[in-house]
């Protein structure tokens, strides 16, 4: 070393930023190693952004029916329409609504409830899975054989089947104000297993560990051993599934909004763009199916991604 | 004054296959016994340790001791106070206080996700004790410094972390240490050091330890009195020295004669001969007696009780009739 120039002042000792050794961690670093992970989270990071900012994108407001025009009915994308000459970078549908604008708003809705969908389905299968874990016995038995029951039906089934409850006990004028609600319970309650499962398997691992029987010698109780101590252990693989069952719940609200149970046509997601737009896919007007599904493909593949770059850079045994 | 005091503790764990499976094969169930009708005493301010071979109960004891198990038979007081059957509250409180442990593994006994200063506060601050400057002074009690309270466990050692359990175990000013292999997963170097705090501390605070291990080397350091268990049976009790100078069951001199010495380097090293036998099954009357040199036909017959013998107390029918093959 001896032989070397001197490369200049000595370096600096002050302790590194947040952001310095956010960016130096081995999650940051596999994310840059990984071109399929970096493109997924911009393309999620900018259709989210859309949808956030919606009202400032769009340049219509799709549910505005005073700024509808009905002779812009079917205007494909990117050609004047023949009788008032606007141009629609997307096209138009049937009222003239333009497509780019309900795509955004729509976007709005899916991300909506797949958002918190897998907000309630993850609260609920994490509080269950740690007490059918920690707790053990017959409250185990009877959280993890329900579980078992539910996963043997298809998840759409059940959504289906909250749906049709809901319906019949709503009375009819709410029904489209509490839509939106309805659709996130029926998505929400079929996907709670599969959390309540890891949840359980890794509280069963953690909680057998001398850390936990350090906090039962001093009297602490089972809820704060459940909370704060065992709690933060699990969390990496709840991060993991909780992306992916946001893929799973815009596709689940999707196909809900498609057999048109899901969120009503006045407040339009996806799927019910979709639903809408099939009607006219063989009178020729494409466009009015194909960008939002492109949209919701795109949505849904990224987020996919994400969650599986996510799963093998927390995984321990693939590094 | 006795700090603890056990008396007649057994602990019989069920391990048969599930209530199912055991219908539809007619196995019968399976009842392990770990723990077998131990009793002893640990006098205030001493060292008491328990040794044995893996699977002798040594950690069964400890924790029905601190009380995260529950014995089958017999009872555990500390101060005079039975934690199983007492039913105050502030009673149960006060002596939980009084009791701390050291774990083993220092890389499980620690939370990964808390910071060092939270871990090491927490017996204090879940009873909303007084926690200011608290993790501060125990870390530097055990050679650590002020500033690692605000780090994570996985930045330090093994042997750091050992320290830093020793620290939690301090917070709540205890009587009591119960330290379950505290140096077994450690290298030799930071054993000693480990070891040595320990040993600082006790007299610093007036400590009463209860020390598990298996490492004899350890245990002549450390102790005021060694207890040999074999199959959850306390077997011979005694000073360190006499234990190691004329130790009365032959168990005990097996046990001695495998261990190896610094001062009689070259000499040769007697491995202890059979295996410790299955626990569900235990062997009739004193459970050594399979392996046991100087076993009789009474030995088969009648487990013999602990009585008093020389310096301590031995549970054997032909006790001090054993020599040392390596004493020199």
């Amino acid at each position: 070393m001896s032989d070397l120039p001197d490369t200049g002042p000595a370096p600096e000792t002050a302790p590194p930023s947040r952001w310095k050794t956010a960016w130096d961690s081995d999650i940051a670093y596999s994310f840059r190693q990984s071109p399929v992970a970096v493109i997924a989270a911009i393309v999620t990071l900018i259709l989210i952004l859309s949808a956030v900012f919606a009202p400032w994108i769009a340049t219509t407001n799709p549910f505005d029916p005073a700024s509808l025009n009905l002779m812009n009915g079917f205007s494909p994308p990117g050609v004047p329409n023949q009788f008032t000459g606007e141009t629609f970078l997307l096209g138009t549908d049937d009222q003239g609504r333009d497509v780019f604008s309900t795509i955004l708003y729509g976007m709005r809705i899916s991300l909506f409830v797949g958002f918190m969908a897998v907000l309630f389905a993850m609260v609920l299968g994490v509080g269950l899975g740690l007490l059918a874990g920690y707790v053990g016995g017959w409250t185990e038995t009877i959280i993890m054989r329900v579980a078992d029951i539910q996963l043997t039906l298809p998840s759409i089934l059940v959504a289906l089947l909250i749906f049709g409850i809901a319906r019949g006990v709503i009375p009819i004028e709410y029904r489209d104000q509490v839509a939106i609600w309805v659709l996130i319970l029926a998505i929400g309650l079929s996907d709670w297993v599969q959390f309540a499962r890891v949840v359980r398997g890794a509280t069963l691992v953690e909680k057998n560990k001398e850390y936990v029987q350090a906090a039962r010698l001093i009297g602490r109780s089972s809820w704060a051993i459940m909370f704060k101590h065992i709690l933060p252990n699990v969390l990496s693989p709840v991060l993991v599934i909780a992306t992916i069952s946001l893929a799973l719940a815009i596709i689940a609200e999707a196909t809900l909004s498609f057999l048109g149970v899901g969120a009503p046509p006045t407040q339009p997601s996806l799927g019910t763009l979709i639903r809408i737009g099939q009607d006219f896919l063989f009178s020729g007007e494409w466009w009015i199916l194909f960008f939002p599904a492109v949209t919701l493909l795109a949505l849904a593949l990224s987020v996919n991604l994400l969650g599986d770059w996510l799963r093998d850079a927390l995984n321990p045994r693939l590094r | 004054m006795n700090l603890v005091r056990v008396s007649r503790l057994s602990r019989v764990f069920d391990v048969s296959k599930p209530w199912l499976n055991r219908v539809i094969e007619r196995l019968p169930k399976r009842l392990l016994t770990a723990v077998s009708d131990v009793s002893f005493d640990i006098p205030e301010r001493t060292t008491y340790a328990l040794v044995g071979e893996s699977g002798s109960g040594k950690s069964t004891i400890g924790k029905m001791v601190v009380g995260l198990l529950r014995p089958s038979d017999g009872n555990v007081e500390i101060e005079g106070v039975d934690l199983a059957t007492e039913s105050d509250e502030t009673t149960i409180e006060r002596i939980r206080s009084d009791i701390q442990m050291i774990f083993q593994d220092p890389f499980a006994s620690l939370n990964p996700r808390w910071r060092v200063g939270d871990i090491i506060t927490e017996p204090v601050a879940a009873r909303g004790g007084d926690t200011e400057g608290l993790a501060a002074r125990l870390l530097e009690q055990v050679g650590l410094s002020a500033e690692d309270a605000s780090k994570y466990p996985h930045q330090f050692s093994g042997g750091q972390r050992q320290r830093i359990c020793v620290a939690r175990a301090l917070a709540s000013e205890p009587k009591l240490i119960v330290c379950d292999e505290p140096t077994s997963a450690l290298d030799v170097s930071v054993q000693a050091q480990v070891l040595n705090l320990m040993s600082d501390l006790k007299d610093e605070h007036g400590l009463t330890y209860l020390f598990i291990s298996h490492d004899l080397t350890v245990v002549r350091h450390m102790a005021d009195t060694i207890g040999v268990l074999y199959l959850g049976r306390l077997l011979e009790e005694a000073p360190p020295d006499a234990l190691f100078t004329e130790p009365a069951h032959p168990y005990s001199a097996m046990l001695i004669d495998a261990a190896p010495r610094l001062d009689a380097f070259g000499r040769e090293v007697v491995p202890p001969e059979g295996e410790i036998p299955d626990p569900i099954d235990p062997p009739t009357g004193c459970a050594f007696h399979p392996r046991c040199p100087i076993a009789t036909d009474i030995c088969k017959q009648e487990r013999p009780p602990l009585e008093a013998f020389g310096a301590g107390r031995v549970a054997c029918h032909h006790a001090g009739q054993v020599r040392l093959k390596g004493a020199a």
